[in-house]
């Protein structure tokens, strides 16, 4: 109530995160989207799509390219509000407060809501500073809680043994695998309740690709991940939902496991056979 | 030769068609002789562009070559020949250069023989047909002295005559022409320098007394004005007499005289006061040239242009070029990146932003003198017309206009305009060129866009920034015809930067080394005098372009590798 008296223009989001419940037999929904539409000017990109995400788990979707997965992701911290002629109806709820009201602040949402993008691209700064990046723009200047965060956020990305000597070079001359890492670090740093992660390893190497695995499993104890693939054996690895998106419609969401082994539906036993797509 | 062609062409020889056989190596090999073949390749395409190239460098390089082979050996001293004519006349002088004339086929030979007071026609240059001489000879004690008016004097020393100066005998020597040298230098610095000093300063105060006074007029205080204009006629009768008391001490001065004479024995008495240096290059050796060459070089970088610009230093020039450069680039670079910005990541895409871009691409395009027209219209009588009317009434009135009038502002202003679109357009190119990963990474993260654009997309397009600058440095610093009519002058008596409050005078005409080579090479008198200035000049102007070009080229790749290095 006191930050609605102080900011009557943005509705700030309630903060109701319980610490690491451990994942509950029935997990609640962190994210739900209802019947969510989304047109490109006249082109029809989301056709629909009603879903829940849960908290601390990891939910993959997957689908043939261009059947609206990162379109789906970027609706979830309204990304596609940075491209003209974008026009989204149907709710989106986060933890219950909607998503696509005008008034939210867009700025806390994506606080809470952290993206990572297949092309890991650092900022031209020192490592110490991209992880610090988001916490300075949030007008953290407290040189204490910068060290603690970034290192906490390089630890949790599995970075921090190999950065910790050199956290003031800049982070341009580091391998693609430690520059997705960063880019997750830089992500965490802001303490976010959900990260979306897009096709993080699709530029990487098999090696990169297993430590990020299994850096997103290590994760999901304290986040709920939404992750897009395009490799359904990696969307098998590390989820514990997946949803198959086709054609800018889900056609089939459930557990994992029941998802790979017993598709309810005949596009999606194509889609994970390599029928298509 | 494709397998069509072969077969029609044995149709033609009236062979039975034959299924056309597959390339054999030695096949290969006639084909590659063959003119269409040799076409196909794409060799004539390459010799085609590698020429064009080649015509490209080789008339960069002329231009380099005669430009540094004439201006680098402005200041190495030449030998002086004595010329003796078949008819017994001698002269004195540098050969310049030999010619043939095309109709008669005679050789005639150009010598600098300098001496133009004495010359019946002013000249210091003389053709002399190679039919004439009788004999060229050097002989070791020609001296060559350097005045401030009427140019070099080819001749020898003979003796000195003051009442400064003890009498000497003849020939003198060296020592003591420069000893005589030294103490009339010494007598005019004691003397003669402090009253050019309260010159200066009662001018000064005259000048601020008549501003004053104009604006008391302008108002129509009648009781303070009179006791200003008594002040004022004051400080003038005062400086009069400093002015007539300096002119009897300096005709003193100038008694003291070295009497010279020339190459056919006429003696010519020059005062020691003009005496700028002299020396005996005939007898120089390789060291004594070298620390001859410095001095000059000192000279022009440090000291003032004399005899109409043609000879002295040219500090001034060099002072407002930078000075305009700096300025220019003031004035256009925030606005240049801000309207590079404001294209590039806040303005729509449409109708009204294209042809916005195109305009700015192709306002290269305008002649500069319009731009100077422009400035002179816009700026100077526009806006510095406005400034005169609020802060100088009583100046633009009295016909005196203090910023309504060509300044080294609006001549950088007028610059800045004329370069700011090319930084515009590097500037939002490199903001485009930017991944988009990094936009939206700090999107994602929380931050607003205009934090994105502080933070992270300012330092990663500011080397593309800095091409744009170094773009514009170079085509302001080449400029010549905008500066003419905004404020540019072939002798300014004052910088427009110095010790005086405000400091910064940005109302005050300036020189400029590019409008030097306009005025020296154009519009002086003597042209071959002249000419050695144009080349030293133009050397001079590259020289300053090239080094405030590397300085800014050594920044932008010190940026681009800390914002630019690697990315995947
Ligand atoms: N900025 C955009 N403007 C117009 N259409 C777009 C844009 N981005 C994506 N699309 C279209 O939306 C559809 C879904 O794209 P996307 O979400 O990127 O697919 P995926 O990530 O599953 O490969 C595609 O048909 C694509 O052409
Ligand atoms: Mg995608």
């Amino acid at each position: 109530m006191i930050t609605m008296l102080e900011k009557p223009k943005k509705i700030a989001l309630p903060r109701t995160r319980p610490d690491l419940t451990p994942a509950a037999e029935t997990p609640e929904p962190v994210v739900e989207t209802r019947d969510l539409h989304l047109f490109y000017g006249a082109c029809e990109a989301l056709l629909g799509i009603s879903m829940k995400f849960y908290r601390n788990q990891v939910t993959a979707l997957i689908g043939p390219s261009g059947c609206g997965k990162s379109t789906l992701l970027r609706c979830l911290n309204r990304m596609n509000d940075l491209i003209d002629d974008v026009r989204v109806t149907g709710s989106i709820l986060l933890d219950g407060r909607e998503v696509n009201d005008p008034s939210l602040d867009v700025i806390e949402l994506r606080r809470r809501v952290g993206m990572v993008f297949q092309r890991a691209v650092p900022f031209p700064k020192s490592i110490y500073e991209n992880v610090a990046y988001g916490l300075r723009i949030a007008g953290v200047g407290n040189r204490r809680t910068l060290d603690e965060a970034v290192e906490k956020s390089l630890r949790r990305a599995a970075l921090w043994d190999e950065v910790k000597d050199r956290l003031n070079e800049s982070a341009l001359g580091f391998s693609g695998g430690q520059h997705q890492r960063l880019c997750i670090a830089r992500a965490i740093a802001v303490d976010p309740e959900v990260i979306l992660m897009d096709e993080p390893c699709s530029a990487l190497d098999p090696r990169s690709t297993t430590r990020i695995e299994d850096l997103i499993v290590e994760l999901r104890r304290r986040y709920t991940i939404i992750i897009v693939t395009h490799n359904m054996q990696q969307a098998a690895r590390v989820s514990d939902y997946t949803g198959f998106l086709y054609e800018g419609a889900l056609i089939e969401f459930g557990p994992t496991k029941e998802l790979f082994t017993a598709p309810k539906k005949k596009e999606t036993e194509d889609y994970i056979t390599g029928r298509f797509g | 030769m494709t397998n069509d062609e072969k077969q029609s062409v044995s149709h033609q020889a009236g062979a039975p068609p034959t299924p056309a056989p597959l390339p054999l190596a030695g096949e290969g090999k006639t084909e590659r002789g063959s003119p269409r073949a040799f076409w196909r390749r794409g060799e004539p395409q390459v010799w085609v562009t590698s020429a064009a190239l080649t015509i490209m460098l080789f008339l960069i390089i002329l231009l380099l070559w005669v430009v540094l082979w004439n201006g680098l050996g402005v200041f190495w001293p030449a030998r002086v020949a004595e010329v003796t004519l078949k008819d017994g006349k001698k002269l004195l002088g540098e050969r310049i250069r030999g010619q043939i004339n095309p109709d008669t086929d005679v050789k005639s030979i150009q010598f600098k023989t300098g001496n133009r007071d004495l010359d019946p026609h002013q000249q210091d240059f003389h053709w002399v047909e190679d039919g004439e001489i009788r004999s060229i000879e050097f002989p070791p004690e020609v001296y060559v002295l350097e005045r401030t008016e009427n140019g070099n004097f080819y001749g020898f020393l003979r003796r000195l005559e003051g009442p400064d100066l003890e009498p000497s005998e003849t020939p003198v020597a060296e020592d003591k022409v420069r000893f005589a040298l030294k103490t009339v230098r010494r007598k005019s610095a004691e003397e003669i320098a402090p009253i050019s000093e309260e010159l200066r300063d009662l001018g000064r105060r005259l000048q601020n007394a008549r501003r004053r006074i104009r604006r008391l007029e302008h108002r129509g205080d009648d009781e303070r004005l009179a006791e200003l204009r008594t002040g004022a006629d004051d400080i003038t009768r005062k400086s009069d007499e400093l002015v007539g008391w300096q002119r009897r001490l300096l005709n003193e001065l100038r008694r003291n005289v070295v009497v010279t004479s020339d190459a056919g024995g006429r003696e010519k008495a020059i005062a020691l006061l003009d005496v700028v240096r002299f020396y005996k290059p005939n007898e120089m050796g390789f060291w004594a040239k070298c620390r001859y060459y410095l001095l000059r070089l000192g000279e022009l970088f440090w000291e003032n242009p004399r005899e109409s610009n043609t000879e002295g230093g040219l500090f001034p020039a060099i002072f407002g070029t930078v000075m305009l450069i700096f300025l220019m680039a003031a004035a256009c670079f925030p606005l240049g990146v801000l309207a590079g910005v404001y294209l590039g990541e806040y303005a729509k895409d449409g109708p009204l932003v294209r042809a916005v871009r195109i305009a700015v691409n192709n306002l290269a395009g305008i002649p500069s003198i319009v731009y100077g027209i422009f400035g002179l219209g816009f700026f100077v009588y526009g806006i510095g017309g406005l400034i005169d009317a609020w802060f100088f009434p009583e100046s633009a009135a009295a016909g005196e206009p203090v910023f309504g009038t060509g300044g080294i502002l609006w001549a950088s202003i007028t610059l800045g305009i004329l370069t700011v679109p090319v930084v515009i357009v590097s500037t939002e190119e490199a903001l485009r060129a930017i991944p988009r990963g990094v936009r939206e990474g700090s999107l994602a993260l929380g931050a607003t866009k205009f934090q994105t654009l502080v933070r992270v997309l300012v330092p990663m397009a500011s080397p593309g920034m800095m091409t744009g600058f170094i773009l514009a440095m170079a085509r302001a610093a080449g400029e010549v015809a905008p500066l003419m009519i905004t404020g540019v002058v072939k002798l300014a008596p004052q910088l427009p930067l110095d010790g005086e409050f405000p400091f910064f005078h940005l109302d005050r005409k300036f020189m400029h080394l590019g409008f030097h080579i306009y005025d020296v090479g154009f519009q002086s008198p003597n042209v071959e005098a002249s000419k050695p200035m144009v080349y030293v000049t133009t050397l001079l102007l590259l020289s300053i372009v090239l080094a405030m070009s590397s300085a800014a080229i050594v920044l932008r790749n010190r940026m681009r590798k800390r914002f630019l290095a690697r990315t995947i």
